[in-house]
Formats: C-alpha cells, sequence, structure tokens
C-alpha cells in the first residue's frame, strides 16, 4: 500500500509526464491559452489514461510476452510477439478513444460539447502512449499500472492547467513581439520544470 | 496539433507534371528546414524530441528514425489516399505509422542496442509524434507520393536539425564533449572550468529552443504571433 501511494505520489510530482519527459507537450502548448479549454483536456487526458493503460497491461501480459499465450495451449509458450506491442497499444488507445466519444457524445451531451474536440486528440497525445510503454519498460504489475497510470494523467492535468493560469496572466504584460506565443510557452516550461524538479527525492 | 481539427483533406491539387528535382519540389523540401520549421514554427514533434538530446549520439539515430519514418509514412499515405474511408482515417494512418516505426525499434535493437537502451521508450513514441500526423493530414492526403515523400523528408530533417543544434549545445557545456569524445581538454578543468550542469537537466532543451526561437522570429518578420 505504502509502495503504491509513494508511486502515485512519484508519477505526479517527480517524473511529471510533462516536465520529466517532454511528453504531451504538442496538446500541452497548444492547448494552453485558456484555463477553461485546458480543464477539459486534462479530464479527458486522465480517463483516458486511467482506460486504456491497465488495458494495455493486459492485453501485454495475456497476448504479447514469451509465454503469455500458455493459457490457451501449452505448446504456445514460447511464442514471443513483444514486436506487436506499437501496434496493439497504439490500436488500443486509439479503439478506446473512439468508444469513448462515442459513449459521452450518447449519455453526456454536455460533456461531450465541452470536451468535443479534444477527445480525438487524445489519441496523438503522446503522454498517453508514453505511459503504456513505461508500464511495459518498467514491468509494473496491474495494481502499480493502474496507480500509475492515474498518477501520470493528474500529473498532466496539474502542469497543463498551471501553465494555463500563467498564460492567462501573462496576456497583460508587456513580452517583446518574437518572444510572444510559443517562445514564452517555453521559457515559462522550462522554469515551471525547474520548479518541479525541487520535489525530487521525496518519498512517503 | 491544430492540423488536426480541419476535418477533410484538402483537395488534390490539379497539376502539370513536373520533373522530379524542379523547382517546386525543391521548394518543398527546403522549406521546412527554416521558414516552416516542424518545430519551432508550426509547434508540431516537441514531445519526444527533446528528452533525447543530452548527447549528440542518441539525437543522431533519434533523427534518422524519425527522417525514414516521416518519409515513408508520407509516401504509403499518399499511395492509399484514395481507397482510405475519411471515417477511419486516423486509424489507418497510425498502423501504418506503428508499423514503420516497429521496423526501426528492430533494426536498433539488432544493430545498436547500447543507443537502443538509452532511447528507451522515445523510439515508440515517434508513433505520435505529431510531425507525422500532422504531415500526413495536411500534406499527405491530398498530394502526389513524390511531393508527399519530399515533404516527409523536408520535415524530418527540419526535425532532425533541431535536435541536432540542441544536442550540440547540451553535450558541449553540460558534459565537454562532442559524440561522446572530450572536446575541453584536461587543464581547462584542472583551472577551475566546471561543466554546466543545469545543461544536462530537461529544461535545459526548452531553454535552448525557447531562445532559438527567439532568434529565428525577430529576424524573420512574417513568422511573428505564428502561434
Amino acid at each position: 500500500m505504502e509502495s503504491l501511494v509513494n508511486l502515485f505520489v512519484r508519477a505526479v510530482f517527480v517524473e511529471n509526464v510533462v516536465f520529466a519527459y517532454f511528453l504531451g507537450m504538442c496538446s500541452f502548448l497548444a492547448v494552453s491559452k485558456k484555463i477553461k479549454t485546458a480543464f477539459g483536456l486534462g479530464l479527458a487526458v486522465i480517463f483516458v489514461m486511467v482506460l486504456t493503460t491497465p488495458l494495455n497491461y493486459l492485453i501485454l501480459n495475456y497476448m504479447l510476452e514469451e509465454g503469455a499465450l500458455s493459457w490457451i495451449s501449452p505448446s504456445l509458450a514460447s511464442v514471443d510477439l513483444t514486436f506487436l506491442a506499437f501496434i496493439l497499444f497504439i490500436s488500443t488507445i486509439a479503439g478506446a478513444v473512439q468508444l469513448v466519444e462515442m459513449v459521452i457524445e450518447k449519455f453526456l451531451p454536455a460533456l461531450y460539447s465541452s470536451l468535443g474536440i479534444f477527445l480525438p486528440l487524445i489519441t496523438v497525445n503522446c503522454s498517453i502512449l508514453g505511459t503504456s510503454l513505461f508500464m511495459q519498460e518498467r514491468e509494473y504489475g496491474l495494481a502499480e499500472t493502474a496507480v500509475f497510470s492515474l498518477g501520470a494523467g493528474v500529473g498532466f492535468f496539474l502542469a497543463i492547467v498551471l501553465l494555463a493560469g500563467i498564460r492567462e496572466r501573462l496576456r497583460y504584460s508587456n513580452v517583446p513581439a518574437p518572444l510572444q506565443g510559443l517562445g514564452m510557452a517555453m521559457f515559462i516550461t522550462a522554469l515551471m520544470g525547474l520548479a518541479f524538479l525541487s520535489f525530487s527525492g521525496i518519498k512517503i | 496539433m491544430a492540423v488536426q481539427e480541419t476535418p477533410a483533406a484538402p483537395p488534390v491539387v490539379k497539376q502539370k507534371k513536373d520533373g522530379l528535382f524542379s523547382k517546386k519540389n525543391l521548394q518543398i523540401l527546403r522549406d521546412p528546414l527554416d521558414d516552416t520549421n516542424p518545430v519551432t514554427v508550426q509547434v508540431l514533434g516537441i514531445c519526444s524530441a527533446l528528452a533525447v538530446t543530452v548527447q549528440v549520439k542518441p539525437a543522431l539515430i533519434m533523427s534518422l528514425g524519425v527522417i525514414f519514418v516521416t518519409s515513408f509514412s508520407n509516401l504509403i499515405i499518399s499511395l492509399l489516399r484514395k481507397s482510405i474511408p475519411t471515417r477511419i482515417r486516423i486509424i489507418v494512418q497510425l498502423i501504418v505509422v506503428a508499423m514503420l516505426v516497429t521496423i526501426v525499434d528492430q533494426t536498433l535493437k539488432a544493430f545498436l542496442f547500447d543507443v537502443s537502451k538509452k532511447l528507451a521508450v522515445f523510439v515508440g513514441l515517434i508513433i505520435t509524434n505529431c510531425i507525422i500526423m500532422g504531415r500526413l493530414e495536411a500534406f499527405a492526403l491530398g498530394q502526389k507520393p513524390w511531393p508527399s515523400f519530399l515533404d516527409g523528408l523536408g520535415n524530418g530533417l527540419g526535425y532532425g536539425l533541431i535536435l541536432i543544434m540542441v544536442a550540440v549545445f547540451r553535450e558541449f557545456f553540460g558534459s565537454g564533449s562532442l559524440m561522446g569524445y572530450q572536446i575541453v581538454p584536461q587543464w581547462a578543468y584542472d583551472h577551475g572550468y566546471v561543466n554546466n550542469g543545469l545543461m544536462v537537466l530537461p529544461p535545459a532543451a526548452l531553454f535552448i529552443i525557447g531562445l532559438y526561437i527567439w532568434w529565428q522570429r525577430s529576424r524573420n518578420e512574417k513568422l511573428v504571433n505564428v502561434s
């Protein structure tokens, strides 16, 4: 239990997907101009992350890894399909996003209209695929995978809402013309990354 | 990223027969190196780029991988563009890209295992690199195969250019070497020269790209306020 809490805190603060690994930077920079939209995207990312990473864990452990297919027949125990991981992971994510989009559109139209455009974009958000790949690389168990994906999602949410808040304030300051927009967002992200570095080494 | 929001592919432009390296095709190849650079102007593909730039060698390998994937995914999607249904085009694109990335990943694992270990998950993340999806949506879905291939090549090169520039700065100032060879001599360290620790940390890459964007946009007025 303690190690799970620790894993969560690490995923949110110490190894924040945005500030430590630069994942999901495209949507992070493009959708962080207003707090409200950033909030919507952040929530959608948490949702898809928590849904797809455990799903990918199951696919990896019961279909792809060496010996994973032995539940079908012992003769398949030596089959190693790990090289298919990328294709299956991204298909799972694309499929899950499509499914989530349809379900939300049918049952929660209000939420759909506020998230609408961002949902399909999440498929190509690197932080989602990145979390699945980290799960594979670090060999997490199912419980750890669930906690880690929640932590990574919350980390992304925190980062994008914080950046949107700062950028809303910046609108009233006098930034040199060539630096406006993207340039300034880069510097702010770098400074926020430095601030997040101070969390390194924290353990609970 | 913004490219994703355009729903339909641009209509196929009727063009007369061009030579393989006509002026227009060269323009397609050259533009992404500076004026429409995918990283600093189109804001694409920053995702998996920055974490691999601590040293020049992984950055070089990564750029080669991305150049391969962008050019060939553009080529393949452009060849298939008339038979892909619009509604499921994103999944089709992702599968093609994932296949190419798997080729890159397996090749690296077989021939350059140490670099492959260093790049770790970032090879896989080429799949969701926004440059690739962005160029597929914006260019390859509506253009002929050869210009699409050149566009992919150009954008891959533009990405690699930024990546290697950042990596040169970070490796030189951060560890005093280039491609693993020591550049700053030992006597400099003996006289009190110290490597800049900030350069090895992730935020340094953002500072360098931020400064480059500042320089590029103050040099070229047209680019101010693009995004």
